[in-house]
């Protein structure tokens, strides 16, 4: 069914002048969106997915120069007024935006702020302004509304506050909707509600969205259309299926091949695309792609190449409708063709990729694994045994960690405390990875500070390579730091921007007293081994890309040939396309180096593609462990199963099949935290217990014991039953 | 490892790996305006300290034949009323105030640094004791008591004086750098040394301090200044340099009134001033240009 697109954006580019050059963020993008549709934009940061629904909107700073077209119902916005904009902004497109907290306005009530988005469009009472706003915010699943609405915004979670920004855009019934990261800061229990949200706000005002994100798995699970972007022009376009399932250009197929899925059983290979996204400034001729492509030839940096339909796509019933042959892709080929579409053609012609060799790749069927190589599994340096039969290199034995709450500001008492971590115990065998995952404010960062500082524990024990932390000297914390480093989570926080890299991987051999002679080989081995250039020693950290940064923070760690390494979510601030190089590179480490991990993450993909074992921690707690195939395969704790039914995976029919566990609320504060069992305020299982049942939950804490499968797997549930939820 | 061309084309061969004071050192030279800066106080060094030399009169000696001549023959700035050479006076002048504001400057700077990083980095006892260290100074006087000092280190060295004016100097800026660690000591790069075993003196100098450094370059280049000025005021109540010796500071107090009258004896001790101070700003920005990478230059 033909349809008017809602829509039209052609050749839309935006450039900026900066210092180093004319940086073009945007380049040439042409889409449309059709009334109701979701359309996902994904690309990589600096991709110019963001600065393009910005500047359909009007709100990028003056001396961004933008050219093209963005209709909108027909209405062009480029070029209008901010005043002529104002009336459309909010009323016909509303955004949301990534950082909920800095969209919302700290001295307002939520209440007043979704009212006065009403009030200046619409000419309502304040006092009607107000009960639409107290229905928005029902709308959007925010408890006791009424009275939430006079509350501020720094009285909501990150979760609720998304929440209310959806509120707000959907409280004029626009016809569209931009969210621009909208689960990006969220935690992912967080993201399935606030998606799930967004499904609402959809079916309620009929609009359409356009969802941007760096994230796959989100637009696998919601989107109708998808639109891959790369150097500031789209690559890939088509319907979700298409997109994933059959993808025609390299860097869409190397991205799909790049993440980690939580729901492949044993190891999948991950294909890492070689290289990092082109400065936007110094654009390679040709393709954009090319440098990292490993299919370029000559004709790739000859001429850039056009978004064009794929041939023979879709399938014969397609194929037969598309006898009739495609408009020549002139300049002007894909607005051409965004209206040719427009007629009478099935939506299947939509894929559109932007690779010289689309067609080849679709008459060959090629998948990211023909195209990019897969590192081959390197050999372990030894043989390990049987886990029982290794020795363990970091146990940690009810580790209790508290900071007092203070009150008053000349004397300060005490008024009670946050028991951060309260009562964890795990520990590493040799050659092993245990992923440490948790949402934000589980302790998994306290933990693993705890660790490191080598100090003894309020309560509890740490033993590193069988050394008690509370017994050590000085000496013996100095001389075990050898055997323990650290990576940390952002890369370029942790190495010290003053000083070249050179003298950042020296630091720790000289503080260990290596002599001079041997930290200027050993420094050259280390880049060499973490896949750097050795030429590269006087450089600075800014000159690097984020996964070469993260690359000289291995580096740093390795040093002193360290025999536990603690990865602290060393991948989640790296770009997805550069994330498997990192994740491959950590894999031949250990066993190249026969290493044992202690990985903490929030990704949970990562993590099952990672790791041997797995915790999951909860206010403090661990609430399960096993290993990574028991509890993934079959979680116990219901905390688990919300949390691995909340992972989006990239594969959409999947997508559409799994029934999501959807859990209430906010994690409760760790300074007061529930009695017995302290998941079951958000729960979905209490709620089916009988009364009896409900009382065990609530005045018993439960232990952590095996409940239901192998005596390795434990949980803590009083009543743990197995759910598959991948 | 053919591929160097990349890399920097030192003396340090293709891919040895420099110091950081290496590369901060060739940064610098990469910077005109920089050098520029450096040549101009490595000159007024010389000329200060060769004055006695090449001038045809000695800062003592009096011309009982040109009383308040104007620049010209033999007296290149021109002389006083009392028949003094105002060059010979000038440079003589230019020895003391260019020790007083560069020794005093980093001393200042140096201790400022120095303790307020520790105070922050270590926190507990050693913050509380430094802390106070840091009030009873600010709140003490400190005119009254370096002329309570002076008369009995009058005869000595007058370089005790540099060090009790940079003493003076520092605790302003000791408290910023403290609040400045306390944010570095959180970051990740500072924990990360810390979890190698890098003892914590080593961490403040190693990467607290120079992640500061363009802080402490502009409060030492203010220093330089303030502290030629300080001198002034100390030497005008009769403590510091004192006759017949003089520094830029007590010709400028002395001869101010004669700004508009007799103006070579006000312009040329002021304007070196003026002079010495913008040289020690250009090397003082091209020091932090040096340290910071962030700025164009890579090496």
């Amino acid at each position: 069914m033909p349809q008017e697109p809602l829509l039209s954006v052609s050749n839309l580019s935006v450039s900026f002048r900066s210092e180093s050059g004319l940086v073009r963020a945007v380049r040439g993008v042409s889409y449309d969106v059709r009334p109701g549709e979701l359309l996902g934009i994904v690309g990589e940061s600096g991709s110019g997915k963001s600065v393009s629904s910005l500047a359909i909107m009007n709100l990028l700073p003056g001396h961004a120069q933008v050219s093209g077209s963005a209709r909108l119902n027909g209405q062009e916005l480029i070029g209008r007024s901010d005043e002529e904009l104002s009336a459309i902004r909010g009323k016909q497109i509303a955004m949301v935006f990534q950082d909920p907290l800095s969209a919302l306005t700290p001295v307002y009530t939520v209440g007043e702020q979704i009212a006065e988005a009403v009030l200046v469009h619409e000419q309502v009472s304040k006092a009607a302004a107000k009960d639409r706003a107290v229905q928005l915010l029902e709308l959007v699943g925010i408890p006791n509304a009424t009275q939430r609405a006079s509350a501020f915004p720094h009285e909501f979670s990150g979760g609720m506050r998304q929440r209310v920004m959806i509120a707000m855009a959907i409280a004029n019934a626009p016809a569209l909707i931009i969210a621009d990261e909208p689960t990006t800061a969220l935690d992912v229990t967080i993201q399935a509600q606030i998606l799930d949200v967004l499904q609402t706000a959809r079916k309620v005002t009929g609009a359409a969205i356009v969802l941007i994100t760096h994230d796959l798995g989100v637009i696998a699970g919601v989107a109708d259309r998808v639109a891959v972007m790369y150097a500031g022009t789209i690559v890939e376009t088509g319907t979700v299926d298409e997109l994933f399932y059959t993808p025609r250009m390299p860097y869409t197929l190397g991205l799909l091949g790049s993440i980690p899925r939580a729901d492949a059983g044993a190891r999948q290979p991950l294909t890492p695309i070689e290289g990092t996204p082109p400065s936007m400034v110094a654009l390679p001729s040709g393709c954009p792609f090319r440098p990292r492509c490993p299919m370029r030839q000559d004709v790739c940096a000859e001429r850039e190449p056009e978004l064009l339909p794929i041939e023979g796509d879709g399938g014969p019933d397609a194929r037969s409708v598309r006898l009739q042959p495609d408009p020549p892709g002139g300049p002007e080929g894909p607005q051409l063709q965004a209206g040719a579409t427009n007629d009478q053609r099935p939506t299947t012609n939509d894929h559109r990729a932007s690779c010289h060799f689309r067609d080849d790749i679709e008459r060959r069927g090629l998948t990211s694994r023909d195209i990019f190589v897969a590192p081959a599994p390197t050999e372990l340096a030894r043989v390990l045994g049987a886990r029982e039969t290794r020795p363990t290199m970091l146990a940690v034995r009810d580790l209790v960690k508290a900071y007092p709450l203070m009150k008053g500001a000349v004397l300060r008492r005490k008024v009670g405390e946050v028991r951060a971590v309260d009562g964890v115990s795990f520990d590493i065998r040799e050659g092993e990875t245990l992923g440490l995952v948790g949402e934000s404010g589980c302790g998994k960062t306290t933990t693993i500070m705890e660790i490191l500082n080598l100090e003894k524990p309020l309560s509890g024990s740490i033993q590193v390579l069988g050394k008690d932390t509370a017994s050590m000297t000085r000496a013996d914390r100095f001389a075990i730091r050898r055997d323990l480093q650290v990576v940390f989570q952002d890369p370029m926080a942790s190495l010290d921007p003053r000083l070249p890299i050179g003298d950042i991987l020296a630091e720790p051999l000289r503080a260990h007293g290596v002599p001079d002679a041997q930290v200027s080989r050993r420094i050259r081995e280390l880049l060499q081994l973490v896949g750097l250039q050795p030429e590269h020693v006087n450089r600075y950290p800014q000159a690097f890309s984020g996964g070469q940064r993260q690359r000289v923070g291995i580096a740093r760690a390795l040093a002193l040939e360290p025999k536990v390494l603690v990865l602290d979510e060393p991948v989640s601030a790296l770009d997805v396309s550069v994330r498997a190089g990192v994740i491959n590179l950590l894999e031949r480490l250990r066993a190249q180096l026969g290493l044992s991990y202690l990985f903490v993450a929030h990704d949970l993909a990562v993590v099952r593609h990672i790791a041997d074992r797995i915790a999951v921690m909860y206010l403090g707690r661990i609430i399960e462990t096993g290993t990574v195939d028991e509890v993934f395969d079959a979680p116990a704790h219901p905390y688990t199963q919300a949390l691995l039914s909340a992972i989006p995976l990239p594969d959409p029919r999947k997508e559409r099949q799994r029934v999501r566990i959807v859990l209430k609320g906010d994690l409760p504060s760790p300074a007061n935290p529930p009695s017995g069992c302290r998941f079951r305020t958000r729960c979905q299982t209490f709620g089916a217990l009988t009364e009896a049942q409900r009382q065990t939950c609530i005045n018993e804490p439960p232990a952590l014991a095996p409940r239901t499968g192998s005596a390795d797997h434990l949980d803590a549930c009083h009543w743990a039953t197995v759910e598959t939820v991948l | 490892m053919a591929n160097t061309a990349s890399t920097v084309p030192g003396a340090a061969g293709p891919e040895e790996a420099s110091s950081r004071l290496q590369l901060v050192w060739r940064r610098f030279l990469r910077q005109r305006l920089a050098l520029f800066g450096l040549a101009i106080v490595v000159l007024l060094f010389a000329v200060a300290y060769l004055s006695p030399y090449i001038s045809l009169w000695q800062y003592t000696q009096l011309d009982f034949n040109a009383f308040l001549e104007p620049p010209g023959g033999s007296h290149w700035f021109g002389t006083t009323q009392n028949g003094f050479d105002v060059f010979a006076l000038t440079m003589r002048g230019m020895q003391k105030s260019l020790v007083i504001g560069l020794l005093g400057a980093l001393m200042a700077t140096a201790l400022a640094a120095t303790i307020g990083a520790f105070a922050g980095y270590f926190g507990g006892v050693v913050n509380t004791a430094l802390l106070t260290v840091i009030d009873l100074l600010m709140v003490l006087p400190a005119f009254l008591i370096i002329a309570i000092l002076s008369p009995s280190f009058r005869g000595h060295t007058w370089l005790i004086f540099v060090v009790l004016l940079a003493a003076f100097q520092w605790m302003v800026t000791a408290r910023i750098v403290r609040g400045m660690t306390l944010s570095l000591r959180e970051r990740e790069f500072v924990q990360a040394a810390r979890f190698m075993g890098v003892p914590g003196w080593r961490i403040i100098f190693r990467h607290i301090l120079p992640n500061m450094a363009s802080l402490l370059i502009i409060d030492a280049t203010i220093n330089v200044s303030s502290l030629i000025l300080a001198e002034v005021g100390l030497s005008f109540f009769g403590f510091g340099v004192q006759p017949p010796d003089v520094s830029l500071g007590t010709l400028i107090g002395d001869y101010a009134g004669a700004a508009l009258t007799f103006p070579w004896e006000f312009y040329f001790p002021a304007g070196l001033l003026v002079v010495l101070v913008l040289a020690i700003n250009l090397v003082g920005d091209g020091l932090r240009d040096a340290f910071d990478p962030n700025t164009q230059g890579r090496a």
